[in-house]
């Protein structure tokens, strides 16, 4: 309960400088990598148009790491885009989510579509107010566009002077990327549940399968694991918001898996941590963590009181 | 010419997953089922791309110097590093380890 005086009160507006540093913040420090991705591309075997033309009209850095990834073990070019659009597809809830935030007018959004990426979402979704969300989106967006692009020429042009871009352990910075990305994602139990399986699944396809499937089968840890939960020990029945999307990943400040809460996911996370269990599969459905009075009493009935309770518990403190 | 198909295939399907979030009415993907598939596909694919491309050369599972680099990563993932750190770091620890012999 003494939480209660230390949660952060809501940010007053913030100037439009204010937001400007945060979006070209943001903006420099992953439009540089697109370096990385130049010579992981070039190192691939494509050549610089190609490499360029990636960037410039992908412009999704995980889905073009991954089609270069997928080519350059000898995919085939559908196998590889298909895993390349599936990674894509967050970005049709991002733009969800900018969609009620920006209020573009319907003649921008075929513009405004090409800058929906992770970063963008980060930093428009950190602001209040619509003025402050269209500055950090678009100060966001071309920075990023501008840098990445550029970076990736300098890298895939680059490339041939490096010699070997492996000696140079740039083909460590594609799956540090991905990793990067998926951290602060690992928040629940489902969650790690599905990277886990995942991993299992294409390790154990890469010597059976031919290039760029096995990334494809282990997507299927997802409805796995969502088809076990509740099922299997571990597992709950409910994952606590992960109905909602996961957080986009912050570059600047990631959030940390190991956080034990932050003010927007906290109840959840409470619930996941102290119910075990109990408290998760009893509540069913996604009452337990969304409202602190339902917990203790779907609790009780199933014998599972101490979880729930300090679950609604946590709840208040960060609600 | 595959790699162009590769490129046209993946352009157009990005671009249309982005602008289909931008545009259509929100509620048609807010049905929970998708959301929650949507919010897990991304792991799954992420977790294996992150493995594949640290242990695997084409269609053989080859550990090398790169686990030593996306170890530490991970490590610099946790210590809250900066997105560009990690990547660095990653980078700079495989060629490291390779000079090594790794």
């Amino acid at each position: 309960m003494t939480q209660q005086t230390g949660i952060r009160t809501e940010a007053p507006p913030r100037s439009d400088a204010a937001v400007v540093r945060d979006a070209l913040g943001v903006g420099v420090a992953v439009g540089l990598s697109g370096f990385a991705f130049g010579v992981t591309a070039a190192g691939a075997g494509l050549t610089v148009l190609q490499t360029c033309a990636l960037s410039l009209l992908v412009f999704t850095g995980a889905s073009q790491f991954a089609l270069v990834g997928a080519l350059a073990a000898g995919g085939n070019p559908f196998t590889a885009a298909a895993g390349a659009f599936f990674l894509g597809v967050r970005n049709a809830f991002y733009g969800l989510r900018l969609a009620q935030l920006l209020r573009l007018p319907r003649a921008l959004r075929p513009f405004a579509a090409q800058w929906v990426i992770d970063e963008t979402t980060v930093v428009t979704l950190a602001q209040s107010g619509r003025r402050a969300a269209r500055i950090g989106f678009a100060v966001t967006g071309a920075t990023v566009y501008l840098l990445w692009n550029l970076t990736t020429l300098l890298g895939a042009l680059g490339a041939s002077a490096l010699g070997d871009p492996d000696a140079w352990g740039l083909d460590a910075a594609g799956p540090a990327v991905f990793l990067a990305l998926l951290a602060p994602m690992l928040r629940t139990a489902v969650e790690r549940a599905v990277a886990g399986l995942a991993v299992v699944l294409v390790l154990v396809g890469v010597p059976l399968l031919p290039a760029g499937v096995p990334v494809l089968v282990s997507a299927l840890a997802a409805p796995a694991v969502l088809a076990l939960r509740g099922r299997v020990p571990g597992l709950p029945k409910t994952e606590p918001d992960t109905a909602d999307l996961p957080d986009p990943p912050d570059p600047e400040d990631p959030p940390h898996p190991l956080d034990p809460a932050d003010p927007g996911r906290g109840g959840a996370d409470g619930t996941g941590a102290v119910g075990g269990d109990g408290a998760r599969t009893a509540t069913g459905g996604r009452a337990g963590t969304g409202r602190a009075a339902a917990g203790p009493e779907t609790g009780a009935e199933t014998g599972a009181e101490s979880g729930a309770e300090t679950g609604a518990d946590e709840k208040e403190q960060v609600g | 010419m595959s790699v162009w198909i590769a490129i046209g295939v993946t352009t157009v399907g990005c671009y249309l997953v982005k602008l289909l979030g931008l545009s259509v009415p929100a509620g048609v993907l807010e049905r929970p089922a998708v959301k929650r598939l949507a919010a897990l596909v991304p792991i799954a694919l992420l977790a294996a791309l992150t493995a594949q491309q640290t242990l695997s050369e084409g269609t053989a599972l080859v550990p090398d110097a790169r686990v030593a680099g996306v170890g530490a990563a991970a490590v610099a993932l946790l210590l809250r590093a900066p997105f560009l750190v990690v990547v660095g770091v990653a980078v700079l620890v495989t060629a490291g380890a390779r000079a090594l012999g790794a």
